[in-house]
């Protein structure tokens, strides 16, 4: 197993009683990597990483932490972990830095360097101002920021984050989502999350599981490349011919929808946006619309997740789905 | 690391408001308990002078009073105990534990001993109280200390079958009741005997009132002492069991 190999998962199997949550799950995690896990709801996500984090014993199969078993010899496996689960473990009762204080001691820092640990996370996490504060007394945004701050007070290794922007405002999403990355260099993260953009904004890997079972593993670029380029919609108020929008540079293929919009392919690499859109303000056609459609992502989410249509579940239409900017 | 969990359970105690409550609640039963029998001992003073080996203040004073403390204790304690990991499960606060790096074993330990830092804060407290009689007179330290010890080790009993009672649910209340439930059958479980002489032996063993009234009158019996750490040892490996099967859920 190379160094650099933070976390290793073989043939993970998890059963509570017949139903089972997490099937042959296998894959790695590198330093410097932010891998993505992907599902709906219900998919095995927070079993999966309920399992790594030693919450919960798998039913077959290991986990290596930095090539420590976790079931031999889960103290020395778990120093290199930092875990927020869903819920952030706040003892409400504390203040915040009572509260960090004590989680540093219990992953191991010593008495003496316990205040720097504090002050580092607690300004890594933009918790400055609310050290004094009870936590019972704080936001959900500031309650989520502590339950992070506690998950890296100890520089580990491996950090595991389940869903650590719910609940958040926008600002506060990007500011957590710039921290993920920032960890992502020096160590390795796992980010699970039920949103899209998030993990284009984040994630350098992905890991997409449904029922339990993975259904698509790589690299964001891979994934992304595999997708094929994007298509754009665009509606005007005076539509002209398909064939004149297809001689624009870049556009490899236009066809004209039922409602009136066009649908232009572009060709692989090439962005004709720019093109179209003096085109059309140089050939008055009103343009009033144009949206890039769904990301490759969200396709082979849809695709995958919806491959094999459950009963009574039909795959969602395919019209654009704006997404959130990232 | 395990000292470091304690004085966390004992300053999350102190931060609540249950704690001082219990605290007051608890010393001012005592302190009436003992002034009254105060009174006694001064009633009955002028004709102990005539008895030979007549029991002295320790005998009519301390021990009734730490005998009724034991009671008192047994319907408090429940509610200490109950929220050591009752509540953590219901503020989903046992992820951080369990995913650092720390064993089943400190986590259980950790939890009992901070729980017996605040029952060694009120052992300090009502101790006080006989202490204050040698103002007026003399004591014996040996009795006084043999039921001391008695009350210390039956609240570390209590502690223990709390500590376990909370392990088994995620509702404080749950774990209070039935530890009040469990100790309260302890107590009096040698009543049953009482009828057939061959399992009398059997329950009086069990009862953890027969140990503790012995302590009270003095007698140190390592058979006693034994009684309690075995009891101690048994809940506490209970836990640690119980904790572990949590992550083997079904």
């Amino acid at each position: 197993m190379s160094d650099d190999v933070l976390i290793r998962v073989e043939n993970l199997h998890r059963y509570y009683g017949e139903l089972c949550a997490v099937r042959a799950l296998n894959f790695e995690l590198r330093k410097g990597e932010v891998l993505g896990l992907l599902g709906p709801n219900g998919a095995g996500k927070t079993t999966a990483m309920q399992i790594i984090s030693g919450n919960l014993a798998p039913s077959v199969g290991r986990v290596w932490i930095g090539g420590i078993d976790l079931l031999d010899d889960p103290r020395g496996a778990k120093t290199q972990l930092g875990y927020l689960p869903e819920q952030p473990p706040l003892y409400r009762e504390f203040t915040v830095d009572e509260y960090l204080g004590f989680c540093a001691r219990i992953h191991g820092i010593p008495r003496a360097g316990v205040r720097d640990a504090v002050a580092h996370a607690r300004a890594r996490c933009g918790l400055r101002e609310v050290g004094g504060r009870l936590i019972g007394n704080l936001s959900k945004g500031y309650r989520q920021r502590i339950g992070i701050a506690q998950a890296i007070i100890h520089t580990p290794a491996v950090v595991i984050l389940d869903e650590p922007t719910v609940g958040l405002d926008p600002i506060q999403i990007l500011e957590i989502r710039d921290l993920i990355r920032s960890l992502g260099e020096a160590h390795g993260v796992i980010v699970s999350t039920h949103t899209l953009p998030e993990v284009q904004a984040v994630c350098n890997r992905v890991l997409m599981i449904d029922r339990g079972e993975r259904v698509l593993y790589g690299s964001l670029e891979e994934i992304t490349r595999d997708g094929g380029d994007h298509g754009l919609t665009a509606a005007f108020r005076h539509p002209p011919q398909a064939a004149e929008v297809a001689t624009l540079p870049g556009v490899a293929r236009v066809e004209a929808l039922p409602d009136g919009r066009l649908r232009v392919q572009p060709k692989p690499g090439a962005d004709p946006v720019e093109a179209l859109v003096a085109r059309a303000v140089e050939g008055g056609w009103g343009l009033y619309e144009l949206i890039p459609e769904r990301t490759s992502l969200e396709r082979l989410f849809v695709d995958l997740v919806y491959r094999d249509a459950r009963p009574g579940t039909k795959p969602p239409s395919p019209a654009p789905v704006p997404t959130e900017a990232a | 690391m395990i000292r470091t969990l304690a004085l966390r359970e004992l300053r999350s105690l102190f931060l609540s408001p249950l704690a001082w409550a219990i605290l007051a609640v608890v010393l001012f039963l005592l302190a009436w308990l003992f002034l009254a029998q105060v009174e006694y001992f001064q009633m009955v003073q002028p004709r102990l002078v005539s008895i030979p080996n007549a029991p002295g203040i320790t005998a009519i004073v301390v021990a009734p009073m730490l005998g009724d403390a034991a009671i008192i204790l047994m319907l408090v304690a429940p509610l200490l105990t109950m929220r050591l990991i009752a509540d953590e499960r219901r503020n989903h606060t046992l992820p951080l534990l369990l995913s650092s790096p720390i064993s089943m074993t400190e986590i259980v330990l950790g939890k009992y001993l901070g729980l017996l830092l605040f029952f060694l804060i009120l052992l300090a407290l009502i101790a006080l109280m006989p202490l204050s009689l040698l103002m007026g007179g003399g004591l014996d330290f040996g009795t006084l200390a043999a039921g001391f010890l008695g009350l210390a080790l039956l609240l570390a009993a209590y502690s223990a079958a709390g500590l376990f009672m909370s392990s088994l649910t995620r509702q404080p209340t749950v774990a209070a009741i039935s530890t009040f439930g469990l100790l309260l059958l302890l107590w009096v479980i040698d009543w049953a005997g009482n009828a057939r002489p061959g399992m009398s032996g059997v329950f009086t063993y069990l009862s953890l009132l027969r140990h503790y009234e012995s302590l009270l009158k003095g007698l140190f019996n390592t058979k006693d002492v034994l009684y309690y750490l075995l009891f101690i040892t048994t809940f506490l490996v209970l836990s640690i069991r119980r904790l572990d099967a949590d992550r083997l859920q079904h």
